[in-house]
């Protein structure tokens, strides 16, 4: 009991320390677990916005904010949006009334139960170097000027997976005999 | 010439393998090479004689080994002393006549090539018996000649009594031969070797006991008796004239059964030193004498009545040579030695002769019997008076061959009361049917008109041999004369035995010899051919003793109860159980086969397959629940790889918290499972 | 602090991975999967500012992984189309031609 108390003690007041962070992971985890949870894909699909948006809260909590600007922007604006039109396209009435999670779902509650603790004490029992590093001052010219010099070769490689990846979807989704 | 002597046997045993292999097609050509290996072993005799005779009869050996083994030691060489050069000649002529007879006698023949062939294989079984040096090696040619005799009567061998013969010649040689080779085989124990030398030098140095001498001399002769007709083995020689007339000319007259008397020369050392041996030898041979004679008083067939005289012929020479023996044993001398080669000699010409004539007629008139012939005196000039000098010769008559030979004979049996009585009268004997033989033949009037029409003097191939041979036999015996030849002084001073002995001829007893033949030769006449007196009448009044006689002493009858007869019905016993036991076995061996493949055809079934679908099957069990893994659902494959992921990692760290981890899985798994069965089935998407 | 974030990161993990492995709508898988994408970023960042080398190269990091799922989201909302256009349904449960 006092263990619990403790720990208690010492979560109140870690929110109290951090609001904002607590508020944007509040929101990032409830919108994820109804991201997987609900019947309505299309609800799913709100939350999943969400989400998204309190990713990019967390990403400027961090300090990177072209980072959360590059993830409004590309996942909730284009991805999201894909997805909303890929569920529109796709979509039938009658799959509302049935449960949306498949028949292994217990062992799969367990399964991440499992990771999940896993993970953690990794975590907990791993020995960290933190040190506090001095981000640069202007994020995103910083970021600019790198990806023009030190990684301008990922940069090349990855527009042309997206060229692929663009060909590709066409020829996929194309009507046939056109 | 005398050191490549051993090339003489080998110039028919060419003749031979060439015919059978390369020649048999070409009549002429076989026949010419048969005769021409002949001729060439004729004047390499000669030679062979000539040379001994240069050297005065000393000898010559040369020998090669053929077994080595400390215990037995036989080799085969030659053995070339006079009385070896004296029968090499004496063979190769009557071979040579015989021969060129045979092209006239044998025109036509299908199996032309094959006769000369066995003709020439005969004369290498013959010349290679003559030139042995040991016991092993004559008998090794003993068995040759006894092979090609088999062959050669047997030729016509479509006609039964023909093949009959054959296999009769050659059992009762074997016979003869079976004593033979015990004797040779105590002779291998006791004296330790077989060579004729050495053999000699171990019974003059007295190594062999008197009694196992005796024996052995009799077994030796035992095979004398087979090969040369002497009675009891001498049922073949008259079977045997169903073989053709040149083949009854070589073989049965003047050579093989020669061999016998040879062999007996041969050994004389060996016979002689056991005078229990030779008395056997002399008895047995004026038995047979005697009794071929009183037989061939009454055969009708030409070649019957020429087959008993030669065997009583050579029951001649057996007994001289077995008096010989007797009188050697009892440190006297005796012609008999000199009496029975000699004669020996002489017979083969003026027997050949006889034959090649009587050949001549049945080739002219075409029967045997003598009785269907008659007159043939106008018709066949030359065979008639060939054959008359042959009868004057084999009936003792001065101054043929004869004469001299058989005078020695009555000689040698001159210190023996009892065989010269019996040698006399056989004497008597022969010159009688000899006589009643030539008059039937060819004096008088034809008795079948038929037959008489169609005869005709025989081919000059045929008459020439007739007359080459009737030389010898006029003048062959002419060599026994004291006179000068080359340096020998005669006959009896070239071939001996033991030390040279001068002998003195006794007028007395040529005269006495000369008288009995002529009375032989008148009352034949007498009843022959000035017919003053009946045959047949004689025969009415002896018709019991006639046929007895006629009936070869009902010899071959009582062979044939006492000895054939047990001997097959043996045989057939034999087969029975034979036949029995190895059939049941093989039956059975059949039998149990099929069994035994079908026990392993349900081991088969049931065990080996039984494995194999039982792996099958197991396989398939397993596969039955294994399956169930791939469910074809990405989802199920995702989870199970997270979850062993986990589960390893936690396995790492705490190997006890992963075992509460699966655990917990497959708990977990199995409750959601079961609830799931239990709450109602979603409804599909359509 | 850093716990705290990689507490974060890890839960929105756990979240994703279950909507992967339980979700059966297609549409659905793929959207645990941005999820899933999003957690490591968020990884990636935090140890950028925490312990990682000096200068940006989480964050750029970050980008690429960004860029690369949605290309990957791209690819994978076409294959639900096709699967749509093929089955009538993207019930991925339904879809098992390759049990045994």
């Amino acid at each position: 009991m006092s263990e619990i108390s403790n720990a208690l003690a010492l979560f109140y007041e870690f929110v109290i320390a951090n609001p904002v962070f607590c508020l944007l992971a509040f929101i990032t985890i409830l919108s994820a677990l109804y991201v997987v949870t609900l019947r309505n894909i299309f609800h799913c699909a709100i939350f999943l916005v969400l989400a998204l948006f309190g990713v990019a809260g967390i990403y400027v909590l961090l300090g990177a904010e072209f980072l959360a600007a590059v993830q409004v922007l590309i996942y909730v604006g284009a991805i999201a949006i894909l997805m909303i039109f890929a569920i529109m396209l796709t979509s039938h009435y009658s799959s509302q009334r049935i449960s949306q999670n498949n028949e292994q779902t217990a062992v799969a509650i367990f399964t991440c139960a499992g990771f999940l603790l896993v993970s953690l004490g990794s975590f907990a029992y791993s020995v960290w170097r933190v040190r506090s590093i001095p981000l640069p001052e202007n994020n995103t010219m910083t970021i600019g000027k790198l990806l023009m010099t030190d990684f301008v070769l990922p940069f090349e490689v990855v527009s042309i997976v997206l060229l692929a990846a663009m060909i590709g979807a066409i020829v996929l989704a194309r009507r046939q005999g056109s | 010439m005398l050191e490549t002597s051993y090339l003489i046997p080998f110039y028919p045993l060419l003749a031979f393998v060439v015919i059978i292999f390369f020649t048999r097609w070409n009549e002429k050509l076989s026949s010419g090479i048969s005769i021409a290996m002949i001729l060439t072993g004729l004047v390499h005799s000669v030679g062979v004689l000539i040379a001994m005779i240069l050297r005065h009869g000393e000898p010559l050996e040369m020998a090669s080994t053929f077994i080595a083994h400390p215990k037995i030691y036989l080799e085969l060489g030659i053995w070339i002393d006079p009385l070896t050069a004296v029968m090499l000649v004496v063979v190769t002529i009557v071979s040579s006549c015989v021969q060129i007879y045979s092209l006239g006698y044998m025109h036509g023949d299908p199996r032309w090539s094959r006769y000369f062939s066995y003709l020439s294989l005969f004369t290498f079984s013959m010349l290679g018996l003559v030139v042995a040096n040991n016991f092993f090696m004559i008998f090794i040619f003993w068995e040759l000649v006894g092979l090609t005799s088999y062959l050669l009567i047997g030729f016509w061998f479509e006609k039964k009594t023909a093949s009959d013969a054959g296999k009769k010649a050659f059992i009762t040689n074997r016979i003869g031969d079976f004593g033979f080779i015990i004797g040779i085989v105590l002779l291998m124990a006791y004296a330790g070797t077989v060579n004729y030398q050495e053999v000699f030098t171990e019974i003059q140095a007295g190594k062999i006991s008197p009694g196992m001498l005796t024996a052995i001399g009799i077994f030796l002769f035992c095979g004398a008796v087979g090969k040369s007709a002497q009675f009891p083995l001498h049922v073949w020689l008259p079977d045997a004239m169903e073989g053709p007339t040149p083949v009854s000319a070589l073989i049965h007259a003047a050579t093989m059964v020669a061999a016998g008397v040879y062999m007996v020369a041969r050994g004389m050392t060996v016979f002689a030193g056991s005078a229990d041996a030779s008395m056997v030898i002399a008895v047995i041979g004026l038995i047979t004498s005697f009794m071929a004679a009183t037989i061939a008083l009454t055969q009708v067939d030409i070649k019957r009545v020429l087959a008993y005289s030669t065997c009583s012929q050579l029951g001649y020479m057996i007994m001289a040579l077995g008096l010989y023996g007797v009188d050697y044993a009892n440190q006297h001398h005796s012609v008999g030695y000199y009496a029975g080669t000699f004669h020996l000699m002489t017979h083969a010409f003026f027997k050949a002769l006889l034959f090649l004539g009587a050949g001549s007629v049945i080739h002219a008139v075409h029967t045997n019997d003598i009785f269907e012939m008659g007159g043939l005196r106008k018709k066949m000039k030359i065979t008639r008076m060939t054959f008359l000098i042959a009868c004057l010769s084999i009936s003792g008559i001065f101054p043929f061959s004869g004469f001299f030979s058989k005078d020695e004979i009555v000689a040698a049996s001159s210190t023996h009361p009892f065989f010269m009585f019996g040698t006399l009268l056989i004497a008597f004997m022969t010159a009688f049917y000899m006589f009643r033989l030539y008059f039937l033949t060819f004096s008088g009037n034809p008795r079948n008109k038929e037959k008489f029409d169609h005869a005709h003097e025989s081919p000059r191939s045929m008459t020439y041999p007739l007359i080459a041979l009737a030389f010898l036999s006029i003048f062959a015996g002419w060599t026994g004369l004291p006179f000068d030849w080359f340096g020998i002084t005669s006959f009896s001073h070239f071939v001996y035995h033991g030390e040279l002995h001068e002998h003195h001829a006794s007028y007395f007893l040529m005269i006495v010899s000369m008288l009995v033949a002529g009375s032989g030769i008148t009352i034949s006449a007498m009843f022959y051919y000035w017919r003053k007196w009946s045959a047949e009448a004689i025969k009415a009044k002896i018709l019991p003793i006639q046929r007895f006689l006629f009936n070869k002493w009902y010899i071959d009858e009582l062979y044939e109860v006492a000895v054939i007869q047990p001997t097959l019905k043996f045989a057939r016993h034999l087969w029975w159980f034979d036949a029995g036991v190895i059939d049941g076995l093989v039956n059975f061996a059949g039998w149990f086969t099929v069994k035994w493949a079908d026990a392993k055809m349900l081991f088969d079934k049931y065990v080996i397959d039984g494995a194999v679908n039982g792996a099958g099957r197991i396989c398939m069990f397993f596969s039955f629940f294994l399956r169930l893994i791939q469910t074809g659902k990405v989802q199920f494959y995702a989870l199970v790889i997270v979850l062993l992921g986990v589960g390893v990692v936690l396995y790492k760290v705490t190997p006890e918290g992963a075992l509460w981890y699966f655990g917990g899985v497959v708990l977990v798994g199995l409750v959601s499972a079961y609830f799931r069965m239990s709450r109602p089935e979603r409804a599909e998407i359509k | 602090m850093m716990m705290a974030y990689l507490a974060l990161a890890a839960i929105l993990f756990s979240i994703g991975m279950f909507g992967v492995l339980t979700r059966r709508n297609a549409i659905g898988i793929l959207m645990s999967l941005e999820l899933m994408f999003n957690s490591v970023n968020i990884n990636l960042v935090t140890f950028n500012k925490f312990i990682g080398p000096d200068g940006l190269t989480g964050q750029i990091f970050a980008i690429f992984v960004v860029v690369v799922a949605a290309a990957e989201a791209i690819v994978g909302l076409a294959i639900v189309l096709l699967l749509y256009r093929n089955w009538r349904g993207i019930e991925i449960d339904h879809i098992n031609i390759m049990k045994w």
